[in-house]
């Protein structure tokens, strides 16, 4: 993966199919979830089963996750559509193999001692 | 099937996100800015959106699903084990805005990068960041070779609230930066706890 050090490049229908997302998800096209991209994921195994069939793509999150890593890190990592990652995710979660952190769901502002840790955090960096 | 994400969630294991929106006009810094705090280079995300969402009302005539790639570059700083922080630069296009919606959930504010040598393409940040009700800060990137303008001509030229904070940087310049995001978070620290970011829903 390139990494360009200038602005995003604007892909669409006309520089060609950049992925087909339903080759990777099993025909499946709609996550159930809706994950924020900042969503942390973290595997609940320190490797995919190997007596259940799940997809390359998912057992590479696995591998991937076995720190928390978001949900936008995951899908830059595996050169993915978020919404496939996201479809990926449904089928890891139903089978418990991963779990989810999503910040959709959390409280509205951080306690002061959230502000004061990043305030701290980035000064020290 | 079912789905019991929401009973795995909140377990004490995870460390918390915190996520910045980094905005601004076309080539004012945004992904520099990511870069030059970020622990590594910026990465890329993409989301794949359907015609439904893109807003091309007429698609008469067009048999295939129509679908449209938006990009994302964003950075990571691990704080703590508990906490991480994320920087989004937002995508820069006016038929973007539903993606701007999704990424200004949960987000805890945003920077408004600007660029005085063409000012005005920071206007529809600034504007939507009202509307949303999202804490930001303006950081005026200055370029070589660009007039130097006070920061209350900035001001006065975004036509700003007098509360919102706006400062010089160098995106280039790790301190700078780090400069602009501890603004950032003061200010959201300071406007408190009366806020919830909504969706603008153009």
């Amino acid at each position: 993966m390139t990494m360009p050090d200038e602005e995003p490049v604007w892909l669409d229908d006309a520089a060609g199919p950049v992925v087909r997302p339903y080759a990777v998800t099993g025909g499946r096209a709609k996550p159930a979830n809706s994950f924020n991209v900042v969503a942390l994921i973290l595997s609940t195994r320190s490797a995919p089963p190997t007596e259940v069939g799940i997809a390359p793509e998912q057992a590479r999150i696995i591998h991937l996750c076995q720190r928390p890593l978001a949900l936008a890190e995951v899908a830059a990592h595996l050169s993915l559509p978020l919404g496939t990652v996201r479809v990926l995710l449904d089928g890891l979660i139903a089978q418990g193999f991963v779990q989810v952190n999503d910040p959709r769901q959390a409280a509205t502002l951080p306690d002061d001692s959230v502000f004061e840790a990043l305030i701290n955090g980035l000064r020290q960096l | 099937m079912d789905y019991v994400n929401s009973e795995r969630t909140g377990q004490a294991t995870l460390p918390t996100a915190i996520k910045i929106l980094i905005a601004g006009g076309f080539g004012v810094g945004k992904t520099t800015l990511v870069g030059s705090v970020s622990e590594t280079k910026p990465l890329r995300t993409e989301e794949v959106l359907s015609e439904q969402g893109v807003g091309v009302d007429d698609i008469s005539g067009v048999e295939a699903k129509s679908t449209t790639t938006v990009a994302m570059d964003f950075g990571r700083i691990t704080i703590s084990e508990e906490l991480v922080l994320y920087l989004f630069g937002t995508p820069g296009q006016d038929r973007f805005w539903f993606v701007w919606d999704e990424l200004t959930i949960g987000a805890l504010g945003a920077v408004v990068l600007a660029d005085t040598r063409r000012l005005a393409d920071c206007f529809p940040s600034v504007d939507y960041f009202e509307r949303a009700r999202l804490p930001f800060i303006v950081a005026v990137n200055c370029f070589e070779n660009a007039r130097q303008y006070s920061l209350e001509e900035v001001r006065l030229a975004l036509d700003l609230d007098p509360d919102v904070p706006v400062m010089m940087c160098d995106a280039r310049q790790r301190q700078s930066s780090k400069e602009v995001l501890v603004a950032l978070i003061e200010h959201v620290k300071k406007q408190g706890l009366s806020r919830r970011p909504e969706p603008v829903g153009h």
